[in-house]
């Protein structure tokens, strides 16, 4: 019975109780949503364009965070190590189209993700190879990324604003956008569509998938980059973030893998949860809920409708 | 010559669905098994610890994965975590009753983790493919937490690791700190070969049609009367249980302790890993990935220093690691690309150029 | 091959019975107001141009829909909702259209997964592969084998299904269905795509199922030749709706009939 208080009523109390707290857990949880669904987006790309689900893109947001930090260690002024940074995964989306996109064409799905599976730790391989395994600090200040919080006082208390955690939002907002438009608007995102419809089909129209794919996962590899030095700039760059990146799988599986709105969405869903879980139920049973709860409400959802909030009814035909 | 089918007749059905029908293989295989024995007693303590043991707690594992993901068609990234749940279970079952011989103990482990696989399978009748994957990590990350959290799992004590107590068996201590590398290995050896030898009868059999039926056309399958969700609970719990033992085997008979982070998601890709390259669906394939995947690094961390020492360059023991990780990566595409059946296909190729040579065809 | 398990009914009367089935899958109506039966021991042909529905009404006889509206009953007793599964154990198997065999097994091994229902051995024996789970697999090999020598692929026993020529797999497949020993075998499209020799042999294991065992067969065909020849009665089927209903030579002249097989605007 006091159990039963304590899980049912108590977090709600609490939450009444000091309404700038609950402000402040839903501001991080929107802004951790709104970059979740970032990386979420270069899945979706990558997913819509060639039916592959990539693994990978977690690894990448760290290894173009790496590039760009370890570039900068060198000595390259920061503005030019971006630059470089973004040729860099121009020519991995090069490489990955040849090695193993091109040779795997026609094969069924799963086989694709489990080759995405290997690109994965050959990144991380190669990652700690050449960057070693040290956390480093994102170059906040040489990008112009704003520092400094605000504070606010209402609701009876205070609520902090971190200016990156705005900066954050706006930019990962400003991205979701602009590849919204490149979907449907452009004559690239039209071909993009109709590959992921049907590679056979989009060949025989003269689209080259050769080309789209390399376009696609440089997009995807540009998302990566933002979200990395957006993740970086909040949790420093390590490969402990690839972890975090894995997370944009149940932030897939509630907004479909196909939707843009759908991974916002279930970016929103799993940020804000998994923050409210955390932070009100976490120290019930010890915290470090965050580890798996994203999976979990994931499931839940999974159980209840198989494919996802936005995706489409799975009618088997015979 | 050497290795013909012709001459061997079979004259019942029994003898037709043999699972070795030549007679080519089942004196080779008695051969490997008696050379495994004889191991323990000419091999060298550093071979057996290093390299033979794990070598076979590894294939043991895979060959849980390959029931589930290569027979079944239900790809799992979770293994890690349930071979924590057996070597929990096994810690808490010796730890309660010392007096019950610890080998008991580890067949027993194995059934808690086919519970747990059997819970998070539920879910796989409505889900599947990669959906049924993300499902899986749900469960990785949550027993996971589990091992952390909750601290009766290790009875309390202050490091929250796992520490493998003083067992004998006959006498002869077979874990904690006196058991010899050639003790530990002839029990891991002997559980490892019965439990293969169950496994392969299953996959032989109904059960193992029903499996591949239903990763092959699941709605045909039912078509046959084949109950979904049943087979599909089975092979998970069966998996699990293989998983669970080879956790047990892990902790206890080979590290001799362990902690939470053993059983983390890179174990769990590891293990797969093992089953992609060596095949899905063959439980030769499994010995194969395990010892490609397992002693890559050793092998590494002789040859590399070898070659390099003539340039006065050395690696460290981290380096080693990171190759690892980009080897590993680029052989799954590799595999993927030229032989998605992996190993056990090279291996079914060879034999059968064997069984014409010396002609070409 | 030895007869199927005595039948509860005898020929002629009514083993399926489908009354004002209608199916639709959102805004598609797949099928409206159905009604039709089929005898015991009788070749029942779904005849119609595509899209009319045949495959829709087949997936319903066999569990995998449900009729929004009617009903259906087997052997006197109506259909509730069921999953596929509880359809075949009931004593109804069925072949595809594009042949849904197991590819990575044996065409041995493809027919032994459709004994299935009738092996029980317990998992504790199935571990050891010993015992009753030997003996159990043996007794049904011998089955199997009586299947193979009746559809003339013994050549093919081993070799995996998903190598072998599309004629040979639709043989599999019946293949398979047999095994269930069904007392109402489903067949779609059994002779798409086989030659004339293809279809005479297909043609003659069809009516030596039917004549020698009594199973009831329902048979979705384009070949109009093969359905005035193998079939007693013919269902036809347009847009959905049945049009005509009687023996091969009755429906050969109804000339609604003819008008949709030659696309006549109404």
């Amino acid at each position: 019975m006091d159990m039963l208080y304590k899980v049912v009523v108590e977090p709600f109390v609490f939450m009444g109780e000091a309404p700038d707290l609950l402000i402040q857990t839903l501001w991080e949880g929107l802004v951790s949503g709104v970059l979740y669904a970032l990386i979420a987006l270069g899945f979706v790309l990558i997913f819509k364009a060639s039916g592959v689900f990539n693994f990978a893109q977690g690894i990448m947001v760290v290894f173009s965070a790496l590039i760009l930090v370890g570039l900068y260690e060198k000595g390259v002024p920061a503005f030019l190590a971006l630059i470089l940074a973004g040729v860099a995964m121009l020519v991995l989306a090069m490489v990955v189209e040849r090695v193993v996109l091109r040779p795997l064409v026609n094969q069924p799905d799963i086989i694709l993700f489990m080759a995405t599976f290997g690109l994965t730790y050959f990144l991380i391989g190669f990652g700690e190879l050449i960057f070693g395994g040290n956390p480093r600090e994102m170059i906040t200040e040489q990008l112009f990324l704003p520092q400094g919080t605000t504070e606010v006082d209402m609701l009876g208390g205070m609520v902090r604003f971190q200016h990156l955690d705005i900066a954050a939002a706006v930019i990962a907002s400003i991205m979701i956008g602009l590849l919204a438009v490149f979907f449907s608007k452009t004559r690239i995102g039209r071909a993009l569509r109709a590959v992921a419809d049907s590679h056979k089909a989009a060949l025989s129209v003269g689209i080259s998938l050769n080309q789209i794919w390399v376009i696609v996962w440089f997009a995807a590899g540009i998302v990566a980059l933002v979200a990395g030095i957006m993740w970086g700039a909040r949790s420093g760059v390590s490969f402990s973030l690839q972890i975090i990146a894995l997370k944009a799988l149940p932030v897939l599986i509630l907004g479909g893998f196909t939707s843009i709105p759908g991974a916002i969405i279930g970016g929103l869903i799993i940020g804000i949860g998994e923050k409210l879980g955390e932070f009100y139920w976490g120290p019930l049973v010890g915290g470090g809920v965050e580890t798996w709860l994203a999976y979990v409400i994931a499931l839940l959802f999974l159980l209840y409708r198989p494919q996802g909030l936005f995706g489409e009814k799975i009618i088997e035909r015979i | 010559m050497l290795y013909r089918e012709a001459g061997q007749f079979k004259t019942n059905y029994v003898a037709d669905s043999a699972i070795f029908p030549l007679r080519e293989d089942r004196i080779g295989l008695t051969l490997i098994i008696l050379a495994a024995y004889a191991l323990a007693f000419l091999g060298n303590s550093f071979l057996l610890q290093a390299v033979m043991i794990p070598f076979l707690v590894f294939s043991l594992a895979a060959i849980g994965l390959n029931i589930l993901t290569g027979y079944t068609g239900l790809l799992s990234l979770g293994t890690g975590a349930f071979m924590g749940v057996g070597a929990y279970a096994c810690y808490k079952l010796m730890t309660a009753f010392p007096d019950v011989n610890v080998i008991v103990w580890i067949f027993v482990s194995g059934f808690f983790s086919a519970a747990i696989g059997a819970l998070f399978g539920l879910p796989s009748l409505r889900i599947k493919g990669f959906y049924l994957a993300v499902a899986t990590l749900a469960a990785q990350f949550f027993l996971q937490w589990c091992f952390i959290r909750i601290p009766w799992l290790v009875n309390y004590n202050v490091s929250g690791a796992l520490d493998a107590p003083l067992r004998t068996l006959f006498g002869i201590p077979i874990m904690g700190p006196n058991a010899t590398p050639q003790t530990r290995y002839l029990v891991v050896l002997t559980i490892v070969i019965l439990l293969t030898w169950l496994a392969s009868n299953l996959v032989h059999g109904r059960i193992g049609r029903m499996w591949i039926a239903i990763r092959d056309m699941d709605l045909a399958a039912e078509l046959m009367g084949i109950r979904p969700l049943q087979t599909k609970l089975l092979a998970f719990a069966v998996s699990s249980y293989y998983c669970g033992v080879a956790g047990a085997l892990l902790v206890f008979l080979w590290y001799g302790g362990a902690e939470y982070d053993v059983f983390n998601i890179n174990q769990s890709f590891f293990i797969l890993f093992m089953v992609i390259i060596g095949g899905l669906g063959s439980l030769i394939g499994s010995f194969f990935g395990a010892a490609l995947i397992f002693i890559l690094p050793i092998v590494l961390g002789i040859v590399l220093p070898a070659i390099l020492e003539p340039f006065g360059m050395s690696v460290g023991a981290d380096v080693i690691e990171h190759l690892r990780f980009m080897i590993v990566g680029a052989l799954i595409i590799f595999f993927l690309i030229v032989e998605p059946h992996g190993l056990a296909r090279l291996w079914q190729i060879g034999k059968q150029k064997l069984l014409v040579w010396p002609f070409p065809y | 091959m030895r007869a199927p398990d005595h039948p509860v009914m005898s020929k002629g009367d009514v083993l399926l019975a489908v009354e004002n089935v209608s199916l639709g899958f959102g805004g598609v109506r797949a099928l409206t107001d159905v009604s039709f039966d089929i005898r015991k021991s009788e070749i029942r042909a779904i005849i119609g141009p595509n899209g009319a529905g045949k495959t829709s009404m087949l997936n319903c006889i066999n569990g995998f829909y449900y009729p929004t509206e009617g009903r259906i009953t087997f052997k006197g007793v109506k259909r509730p909702k069921m999953r596929p599964y509880v359809a075949a154990r009931g004593g109804i198997a069925r072949t595809f259209q594009n042949v849904a065999l197991f590819k990575s097994m044996s065409t041995l091994d493809n027919i032994m997964a459709g004994r299935s229902i009738k092996m029980h051995s317990n998992f504790f024996w199935q571990l050891f592969r010993h015992g009753p789970a030997m003996k159990e697999e043996v007794e049904h090999r011998r089955f199997v084998e009586e299947i193979i020598d009746f559809l003339e692929i013994q050549h093919i026993r081993k070799t995996p299904v998903g190598r072998l020529p599309y004629g040979l797999q639709k043989r599999v497949e019946l293949g398979r269905a047999l095994a269930m020993e069904p007392e109402l075998l489903l067949l779609d499209e059994p002779m798409a795509g086989m030659n004339l020799e293809e279809k005479e042999d297909m043609s003659r294991f069809i009516l030596e199922v039917n004549q020698q065992y009594g199973t009831t067969i329902a048979l979705i065909e384009h070949d109009m030749g093969v359905v005035m020849d193998l079939s007693d009665r013919v269902v036809v089927l347009e847009y959905g709706r049945k049009i005509a209903d009687g023996t091969p030579a009755e429906v050969k002249n109804d000339q609604r009939v003819i008008d949709a097989y030659l696309g006549v605007a109404h």
